[in-house]
């Protein structure tokens, strides 16, 4: 089971207390209307699956009710570092983090 | 009389004999026993029979390692399936037997024994099960019983578990003498520490061995620290704890036994406890596995590890024989012949594959004129339901085949050493992957993933001052990466007679002079009876992967995890492809590491508490009313409320009827409710919605689909606006938290611009809804100042006002298709302005309606519920609702783009029609699939599926809804169910508006 830091509440928290909430910074495009079908699907259906470090949102859904971002590593699950929606990752390269907001 | 049992020594106490009965047979044994040394005491040797062959077996170990006397402890609600005789402590009273399926343990059943081996070769579950399929009962059922996986209690636990949350600065798992110093070492620096032991006391091998530290038995030289561990402030001491399962970020799983010592009906609290620990620090003391040899007829009863005779010999005062054999590849066996001798028993030999040992136990073995074979080996185990004797041969200098004649030996006790395996199962579960030592003949942990040190024997490490000191530096480090200062107390000085010990030979299994697939069966995994021939026939069949012969093999796969067999079986693996056993690799090790109950990671949450209920205000009202519940998400809702005599069927009519003629009500509280205020709140609905709220005013409400991004419906509901800046969103019951972080999802991360704020006020309001042609007659009588008259109170207007004396809110939405009132009082009222319309509602005979009277009401009408008409692939055109979404808002809104996808929009999709049955009286079952014709070929092509049915009581026949490929386009046309039954129902399409299309009767 994690343990995450939750940047609003400050505090190390139980999993138990979160939900995961899927990719992090995937950023809706300003005008649906004018993407075609393949590249409306893309930022529907297509996510990164990553073997080392993901980007990833999580709501402290007991507590904050706050979304925020996530860096964890899926190979051992080692969490980088937690940080507010809008902001970018410290640790983050260009190449892993994809388009970004 | 316990044949076996020694005059003197041993940690028991023999002024308090214990009765017990192992298969139905009473015998005697000591405090401070385990099940398995008093079995030995008691001279018996047959305590299992094997999984596949059916074959007598023994105890072979003393601790979490054994392989074969697994047991059933006790009867009833409180019986334990699968536990090792060699960890359950012995009480007055205790009753056991074995979880082996045969009849009886001394029957001989050869004659089936190798009919099933036959059955069951390697492979045996994909060579056999795959063909032909019509066997797999028969094979299912045989093997059931033959496997003897224990039985379940027949009636609920009566006893109580805990969960205990624990955070420490250092974890130290085990208690002995390297996780004893570590604690100390650490708590010494002043970090918080929890050491625990599964054993019964701390002191680990200690506790079965006779060495001395500074001049004095080790045992009583650890004595003083582990009493000053007690004491310590800082330090919580847990024994009969199996710390079995080691978790993401340093979280530690472990049951406590309290209890299970004293007796299964001795529990006065709690009787095992799981403490949940997260530790910043984790120091793995978990101490080694001795390894047997494998050489043929290894599984006879009275074939047994070294150290296992050591610790009977030593901690129980247990001969398990008179005359033993002890056959070695390593130097420290010895010492379990040594101790053999000094409890007057005789030393048969010790077989030493290796041609010569310098090694300072062997030296001393020899001047105790106890017969050492240099460079022998062990071929064949010799006797019936017990050893005999064995058949010796000497070896070639590498061990591996024989050189000499094969003599013969008399003895009814081998003890085999093929070296220790570290117990390396806790850190391969966090994905550790165990690093293969030449050296020190052994897997050690590798590189960590998480914050954790593996000290002592865990780590490969057999010396014991070098386990000392190890432990100890180990507990400074732990403490020091905590963030704590060590004080840097000195190592202890200890002063243990410096030995020499010469080098283990890489030997696991002893040449036979017939080939291994013509040889007796050479076990290497006695639980599940895996030969060595099985694992060389596995590699000629082409397994290379350690893993894949695992899962071929069935290797390890028993309820001991292989902890005697793995290595054995990975080395005899390497030798077949001719490849180094760190190519070979292991197998990963999973949680738990030895069984757990369900009772103690259940812990309380059991029965009421399994999972949260929750009640509306007028529960009690309902339950007094003789309700029959439906559990919709936590909540209880009233299904129906039957009457003295009367069907379900009898009583959903009647409050149907009374709705369509008269008035009901019903009890709507748990609708998810959102407040949701801000200067940007109608924006923000309206981007979420399929259709606008921008110029929904004031006492008036709207119906809105809410969408995911992809165009498929998600929830639904009406909101209403409260006033400039301020709404009220309703949700279904089950979907009210998945909507409230939706909205805080887009709030969140995509319009941090949009000020607009979300409150669940689900909990805050109770809800009367009021519905029938007499509603309008009910509120009036129950007295409101709110002008109910319809052109000043229209549809889909909400008005504030009193009701019954009460500040309420009224909607005029309707689920029914009647008039409808929807009462909402603040919840501490709900029970009162129940009452209130109940009483007021007398004369127009107002009938309480449930959940499904609900549902039946609103499928007349057609109207959806998400979740049951929708199941995540449905769009608003597909359950005929476009008239709900708004195409020209300026805001492209959630889920808009993707209604023009090639695949929305293409012409098959499956869309929400009405069903009438042939036969008027037949309900279709829901999820029944629908077919074009009966004259197709069998798979037929799935045009559908009916979502919803009832029956009609104001129509006087049967209704369904149903998704129907293009099943707008096709009215008039039959369609078939055939159902599981073998029957089919004929069907024909129709408007899913079954009553009042025109929507007359809600308007008025
Ligand atoms: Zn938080």
């Amino acid at each position: 089971m994690l343990q995450i830091y939750c940047p609003y509440c400050r505090e190390m928290r139980e999993e138990e207390e979160f939900s995961y909430s899927g990719e992090a910074h995937i950023k809706r495009p300003d005008n649906p209307e004018a993407l075609s079908d393949e590249e409306w699907g893309d930022y529907l259906f297509f996510r990164k699956n990553p073997r080392g470090l993901h980007c990833e949102m999580w709501q402290h859904t007991v507590a904050c009710r706050r979304y925020f971002n996530v860096v964890r590593d899926t190979v051992s699950y080692e969490i980088h570092e937690t940080y507010p929606i809008g902001s970018q990752p410290s640790k983050m390269t260009d190449a892993a983090l994809g388009s970004t907001d | 009389m316990q044949p076996n049992r020694l005059d003197q020594g041993g940690l028991i106490d023999r002024g308090r004999p214990l009765q017990f009965t192992f298969n139905g047979t009473a015998y005697l044994g000591y405090q401070g026993d385990t099940l398995a040394s008093a079995l030995l005491a008691n001279g018996v040797k047959l305590v299992a029979r094997s999984f596949k062959y059916g074959r007598p077996r023994g105890i072979v170990g003393f601790g979490a390692e054994e392989p074969n006397a697994i047991i059933q402890l006790g009867r009833g609600g409180e019986t334990v399936p699968n536990l090792r005789a060699t960890q359950v402590e012995l009480y007055d009273g205790l009753e056991a037997c074995s979880v082996s399926g045969w009849p009886s343990l001394d029957l001989d059943l050869t004659s089936l024994f190798g009919l099933v081996g036959r059955l069951l070769p390697p492979g045996f579950y994909y060579k056999t099960f795959m063909w032909p399929r019509r066997f797999w009962m028969a094979y299912e059922h045989f093997i059931r019983k033959a496997a003897g996986l224990g039985k379940a209690p027949d009636t609920a636990d009566p006893d109580i578990y805990d969960k205990l949350h624990q955070h420490c600065d250092v974890l130290v798992v085990g208690g002995g003498v390297a996780g004893i110093q570590a604690a100390r070492a650490a708590a010494n620096a002043g970090a918080r520490v929890i050491i625990l032991d599964e054993q019964t006391q701390l002191g680990g091998m200690l506790l079965a061995s006779h060495s001395e530290v500074n001049g004095m038995p080790a045992l009583d030289w650890v004595a003083g620290q582990i009493s000053e561990l007690q004491g310590h402030a800082r330090v919580t001491v847990l024994t009969r704890t199996t710390a079995f399962g080691y978790f993401d970020h340093n979280f530690v799983a472990a049951v406590e036994r309290r209890t299970d010592h004293l007796g299964l009906s001795a529990t006065s609290a709690s009787r095992q406890r799981l403490h949940r620990i997260r530790a910043r620090q984790v120091i793995l003391a978990s101490g080694a596995i001795e390894r047997p040899l494998v050489f043929a007829n290894n599984d006879l009863p009275g074939v047994m590890l070294a150290s296992a005779v050591q610790a009977y010999l030593n901690r129980w005062a247990v001969a398990p024989g008179r005359r033993l054999l002890l056959v070695t590849n390593n130097d420290s066996a010895y010492q379990a012949a040594l101790d053999w001798q000094t409890a007057g028993r005789e030393v048969v030999a010790v077989l030493d594959t290796r041609p010569g040992s310098n090694g300072s136990l062997p030296k001393a073995a020899e001047a105790a004129n106890i017969k050492v074979y240099r460079g022998y080996g062990l071929v064949e185990a010799k006797g019936g339901k017990a050893v005999a004797g064995a058949r010796i041969a000497s070896l070639s200098a590498d061990g591996q085949s024989i050189t000499g004649a094969i003599q013969e030996l008399e003895c009814d006790l081998i003890a085999s050493s093929g070296g220790w395996s570290p117990v390396v199962h806790l850190s391969s579960h966090t994905g550790n992957k165990p690093r293969w030592d030449d050296e020190k003949g052994a897997f050690v942990p590798g590189n960590s993933l998480q914050n954790f040190l593996a000290v002592g024997a865990s780590n490969g490490e057999w010396n014991l001052k070098a386990c000392i000191s190890q432990g100890y530096l180990a507990g400074q480090a732990a403490a020091r990466a905590g963030g704590f200062d060590s004080v840097d107390l000195e190592s202890p000085v200890v002063n243990i007679k410096e030995t020499i010990e010469s080098a283990q030979q890489a030997v696991f299994l002893l040449p036979h002079e017939m080939p291994t697939s013509r040889a007796p069966k050479q076990f290497v995994d006695q639980q599940l009876d895996v030969t060595a021939a099985a694992i060389e026939l596995a590699a000629r069949e082409g397994y290379q992967s350690i893993e894949h012969t695992k899962r071929y093999t069935a290797l390890g796969f028993g309820t001991d995890q292989g902890k005697l067999g793995n290595i054995n079986g990975m080395a005899i693996l390497a030798n077949a492809l001719g490849k180094s056993i760190a190519d070979t690799g292991t197998t990963v090790f999973r949680p738990a590491y030895t069984p757990t109950t369900f009772g103690a990671i259940a812990g309380r949450d059991v029965g009421e508490l399994l999972d949260p209920e929750r009640y509306t205000a007028m529960h009690r009202w309902h339950e007094r009313h003789g309700a029959k519940w439906e559990n919709v998400g936590q909540w209880k809702r009233p299904w129906y409320y039957p009457q003295a005599g009367e069907t379900m069927l009898e009583a959903v009519n009647r409050e149907c009827l009374a709705v369509r003629n008269s008035a009901g009500m019903l009890d709507a509280s748990t609708l998810g409710k959102i407040d949701i205020q801000g200067p940007d709140a109608a924006e923000f609905i309206t981007r979420i919605y399929s259709n606008s709220f921008l110029k929904l005013e004031p006492g008036r409400c709207r119906y809105g689909l809410m969408l995911k991004e992809d165009g498929m419906i998600f929830d639904d509901g009406v909101t209403a606006c409260l006033g400039d800046n301020h709404y009220l969103m309703f949700t279904t019951t089950g979907g009210a938290a998945a909507v409230l972080s939706w909205l805080e999802l887009w709030a969140q991360t995509e319009w941090p611009e949009l000020q607009v704020y979300f409150t669940s006020v689900t909990d805050h309001w109770a809800t009367t809804t009021v519905s029938g042609p007499k509603a309008r007659q009910v509120l009036e009588r129950l007295g409101t100042d709110i002008d109910l008259t319809p052109a000043e109170f229209k549809f889909m207007d909400w008005r504030a006002g009193t009701v019954a004396g009460l500040a309420a809110r009224v909607f005029r939405i309707s689920f029914t298709g009647e008039l409808t009132y929807e009462i909402n009082v603040p919840a501490h009222f709900g029970r009162y302005i129940w009452e209130a319309v109940y009483a007021a509602g007398k004369e127009f005979d107002i009938t309480p309606y449930g959940t499904e009277a609900m549902h039946v009401l609103r499928a007349e009408k057609g109207f959806i519920i998400c979740g049951q008409d929708t199941d995540g692939s449905m769009t608003p055109d597909d359950m005929n609702m476009g008239w709900a979404v708004n195409r020209n808002k300026a805001f492209s809104f959630i889920g808009k783009r993707s209604l023009e996808r090639s695949d929305t929009t293409k012409g098959n999709r499956k869309q929400l029609v009405g069903l009438r049955t042939q036969d008027a009286a037949t309900v279709l079952p829901e999820g029944a699939q629908i077919v074009n014709s009966l004259n197709e070929t069998i798979p037929m092509r799935m045009q559908g599926h009916v979502t919803s049915s009832y029956f009609s009581p104001i129509l006087g026949h049967s209704i369904a809804l149903a998704v129907v490929k293009a099943g707008l386009s096709r009215m008039g046309d039959t369609v078939y169910c055939p159902l599981a039954d073998g029957q089919t129902v004929a069907a024909k399409i129709v408007p899913s508006v079954f009553y009042d299309p025109s929507g007359e009767r809600q308007n008025v």
